[in-house]
C-alpha cells in the first residue's frame, strides 16, 4: 500500500507521531515557535482514541515533573518547550537522567539569551549536549534536519530513552519547527497495557504487588560509597551510548576537499552551499550530526585526514565546534561561521565564508555532485520565518 | 491465668500496620511523622489498595517515606510532588495516589504545583505535614513560622515586615472548585489520631470517587527545630499553633 504523503509543519508533525507511536501522555506550557505541538494534539483530542492523556500544565516546571511521574510508572510520556522553558525543565531533566527514567523532551529552540527572540536559533547545543542541569549526566540528543525527521524521531527518541533508560530529547529550531514539508508520518502502534509495561519496565512505580519488593523512583542516595556506585554506572551506561547510537549523515563526502560540518536546519542550508562550491569547481562534503550526543567524534576525525579544512556552520556563536576541534585534535584548521538572535544565512554567505576563513579559492569550472540534494529553498526558509514575525512570544 | 491463654489473634486490640515495615526510623523522638505515616499505612491497608497505591514523597524530613511504608514510590524534586501526583493519577486513574508533603515543599517552593493540582480538581489526596519550620535542612524559617517564632533564618523571631505573614495555605486551597475535601487535624493525643484517621479515609475514598482533590493538613511538632522536649513541643502547639492553625474541617462537599 502507497504511504500517504501529508503536508504540515514540523511542530505538527511531531504530535502526529506521538499519537501514532502510542505515546501515553504529553505534558507542556505554551511558548513560540512550538505551541503547535500542544494545539494539535488538543485539536486531534487522542484521549477519544488512544487513550494518551495531554495536559496544559502551570508552567514548564510543573510539566517536566509530570514527565517525571509519568515515566517513574513506565509510561511513554512526552513534554515540549522553547529555549527559555527548556532552560526552566533543566531542573526536572537531572532528575529524570538520576532516577534512570525513559522519556522525550523536544526543544524548538529561539534565539537566548534570556527571553531573546522567536526567531530561530542552535544556541542551546552546550545547554543540550554538555549537562543543562546539575550533575554528571548525558542526555541522548537528535538534531532533526526535516519534517520528516521530526515525525520518525519521535520513535527513534522514545525508542533509545526506554532501551537506556534516559532520558532522550529532539533538539530542533524554529526553522523546523514552523516550515511545512512532505511527510510520511509513522503507522499507528498501539499504547502498551500495564502488563506489558510491567514486564518491559520491572523497576515501574506502577502499585506493588505482593510478590515483589517495593519500587522506589529516586536519585537520592545519601551514602556517598552507594553514590559513586550510581555514578560509574550512569558513566557506563553514556559509553554503551557513545559506542552503539552514534547518527550521521555524510553528503558528497567521498573525494571532498573541504568538509561542513552542520546540523539541523543549518545542514539544510549548506546542502546548498556545498551545490553552490561545486558550481566555483570546489568540492566540499557535509557531516551532518543526526546525534549530537552521542557525537559522531569518529567519521568527523576520519575526513579530516583527507580534508584540508572544516568549516562548523551553527545558528550560535560556536558551540558544536569545540566538539568537532576535540575530533580532530585540532591537526587541521576547523573554523566557525553562524549568525546570532535570530539571523538565519544564506547558502551563498556561508561560502564567501567558508572561502575567506579557509583561504579557499575558487575557479569556474563546475565539479558537478553526486546524487540529489534535499536543499531547503530561500523560500522555505523564509515562509518559516515571516510565519514567526507574525507570531507573539 | 496463663500468659498464652492470653496471647490470642482474638485478644489482639492493637498491632502494627502489616504496610509499616521493620525499618527504623530516621525521625526525632516527639516527631509527628511516624504517626501519620502509620495512619496512611492503615488506610490503605483498610482499603485494600496496597497493590494500587503509588506515593509521592517530598524533599524534607519526610524524603525517606519510601523507606517505611511498603508500596510503591516516586521520590518528587522539592516542590513538585503535586504535579508528578497528577500526572500518576491521570495515566493511571485506578491507582490511589497521594502525595506526602512539608510546610516548605508545599506551601514555599511548590505553591504553584499544590494550588494548580487542588484547581484542576486532581483526583489526589494531598498529605500536608506542618510543623513550622524546614527540619531537614536544620531549623530554618517556613513559610508557616508563626510571628515572632524564632528559627535559624529569623534568630530574633518572624518579623512580618521583614518576612511577611504565616501562610494559612490550606484556607487558599479550600477556596479553589477543584478542592473537594480540606480538613487540619493533629496527633498528639489518642483521640486526634482517631480523628485524623477518619480524615484521611474520606480523603482516599474521595479520590476514587473522583470528587477531586483532598488535602489533610496536620498542624504537627518538631521538638528538634523548635528546640522543646516532646511533650513540650505538643503542649506549645496546642497553645500558639492551633490559635493560628484552628483544627477541623475547612471544606468538605
Amino acid at each position: 500500500m502507497a504511504k500517504e504523503v501529508k503536508l504540515m509543519k514540523g511542530n505538527e508533525a511531531i504530535a502526529h507521531a506521538a499519537i501514532r507511536y502510542g505515546c501515553d501522555g504529553y505534558f507542556g506550557y505554551p511558548i513560540t515557535p512550538q505551541s503547535e505541538i500542544m494545539e494539535t494534539l488538543m485539536e486531534e483530542s487522542p484521549w477519544e482514541t488512544t487513550g494518551m492523556v495531554v495536559l496544559q500544565a502551570e508552567s514548564e516546571v510543573a510539566a517536566i515533573n509530570m514527565v517525571y511521574g509519568g515515566a517513574g510508572c513506565g509510561k511513554a510520556v512526552m513534554t515540549s518547550s522553547s529555549s527559555p522553558g527548556v532552560s526552566l525543565k533543566q531542573e526536572g531533566i537531572s532528575y529524570m537522567a538520576g532516577a534512570e527514567l525513559p522519556g522525550l523532551i523536544v526543544n524548538v529552540m529561539r534565539g537566548g539569551p534570556g527571553l531573546g527572540t522567536i526567531q530561530p536559533s542552535q544556541a542551546d547545543y552546550f545547554q543540550t549536549t554538555k549537562g543543562g542541569g546539575h550533575g554528571d549526566y548525558r542526555l541522548i540528543t537528535l538534531a532533526p534536519a526535516s519534517v520528516q525527521e521530526m515525525a520518525d524521531f519521535v520513535k527513534l527518541g522514545f525508542d533509545l530513552s526506554f532501551k537506556y533508560c534516559n532520558p532522550a530529547i529532539i533538539l530542533a529550531d524554529g526553522i523546523i519547527g514552523q516550515m511545512m514539508e512532505k511527510v510520511v508520518l509513522p503507522d499507528f502502534q498501539p499504547r502498551r497495557t500495564e502488563e506489558e509495561i510491567r514486564k518491559q519496565c520491572p523497576w515501574a512505580a506502577l502499585g506493588k504487588p505482593s510478590e515483589r519488593k517495593r519500587n522506589v523512583i529516586t536519585s537520592l542516595e545519601l551514602d556517598s560509597a552507594e553514590m559513586e556506585k550510581n555514578n560509574i554506572r550512569f558513566q557506563k551506561k553514556y559509553k554503551q551510548i557513545e559506542e552503539n547510537e552514534v547518527r550521521y549523515e555524510e553528503i558528497n563526502c567521498e573525494d571532498a576537499d573541504y568538509l561542513i560540518v552542520a546540523f539541523g536546519s543549518s545542514a539544510r542550508i549548506c546542502q546548498k552551499t556545498i551545490e553552490i562550491a561545486a558550481g566555483e569547481g570546489v568540492k566540499i562534503g557535509l557531516l551532518r550530526p543526526i546525534t549530537l550526543w552521542p557525537f559522531p567524534s569518529k567519521p568527523i576525525k576520519a575526513l579530516s585526514e583527507k580534508v584540508k579544512g572544516i568549516l562548523c556552520m551553527e545558528l550560535n556563536a560556536g558551540q558544536m565546534i569545540e566538539d568537532v576541534k576535540l575530533a580532530v585534535e585540532c591537526k587541521i584548521a576547523v573554523e566557525h561561521y553562524g549568525r546570532l538572535g535570530g539571523i538565519v544565512p544564506d547558502p551563498a554567505e556561508v561560502w564567501d565564508a567558508m572561502k575567506n576563513k579557509l583561504n579557499i579559492s575558487a575557479g569556474k569550472e563546475s565539479t558537478g555532485l553526486n546524487g540529489n540534494l534535499n536543499t531547503l529553498s530561500s523560500e522555505q526558509i523564509n515562509d518559516a520565518v515571516s510565519n514567526l514575525n507574525t507570531m507573539v512570544p | 491465668m496463663d500468659l498464652k491463654e492470653i496471647i490470642k489473634p482474638e485478644n489482639i486490640v492493637y498491632a502494627k500496620p502489616r504496610l509499616m515495615n521493620d525499618n527504623p526510623m530516621h525521625y526525632c523522638p516527639g516527631c509527628s511523622h511516624g504517626v501519620v505515616h502509620k495512619l496512611i499505612a492503615e488506610v490503605v491497608e483498610e482499603m485494600g489498595m496496597e497493590d494500587k497505591t503509588i506515593g509521592v514523597s517530598p524533599v524534607g524530613c519526610a524524603v525517606f517515606a519510601y523507606n517505611y511504608i511498603d508500596i510503591d514510590w516516586i521520590e518528587a524534586a522539592h516542590g513538585r510532588a503535586p504535579a508528578i501526583a497528577s500526572a500518576v493519577k491521570r495515566l493511571s486513574p485506578d491507582k490511589m495516589v497521594f502525595t506526602y508533603q512539608g510546610d516548605g515543599d508545599l506551601a514555599a517552593i511548590g505553591t504553584a504545583e499544590t494550588i494548580h493540582s487542588a484547581n484542576r480538581g486532581e483526583n489526589i489526596v494531598i498529605v500536608f505535614v506542618n510543623n513550622a519550620i524546614y527540619g531537614m535542612t536544620g531549623g530554618q524559617m517556613a513559610p508557616t513560622t508563626l510571628e515572632g517564632m524564632k528559627t535559624a533564618t529569623c534568630p530574633h523571631g518572624r518579623d512580618v515586615k521583614l518576612n511577611g505573614y504565616p501562610l494559612k495555605i490550606s484556607n487558599l486551597i479550600a477556596q479553589l472548585d477543584g478542592a473537594c475535601y480540606v480538613t487540619r487535624q493533629s496527633v498528639e493525643t489518642a483521640a486526634a489520631i482517631r480523628k485524623a484517621k477518619k480524615a484521611l479515609r474520606k480523603a482516599f475514598e474521595n479520590s476514587m470517587n473522583k470528587k477531586g482533590t483532598s488535602l489533610v493538613e496536620f498542624v504537627s511538632t518538631c521538638s528538634s527545630g523548635w528546640k522543646m522536649s516532646p511533650d513540650q513541643a505538643n503542649k506549645w502547639m496546642q497553645v500558639h499553633m492551633f490559635e493560628k492553625y484552628p483544627l477541623g474541617d475547612l471544606k468538605d462537599i
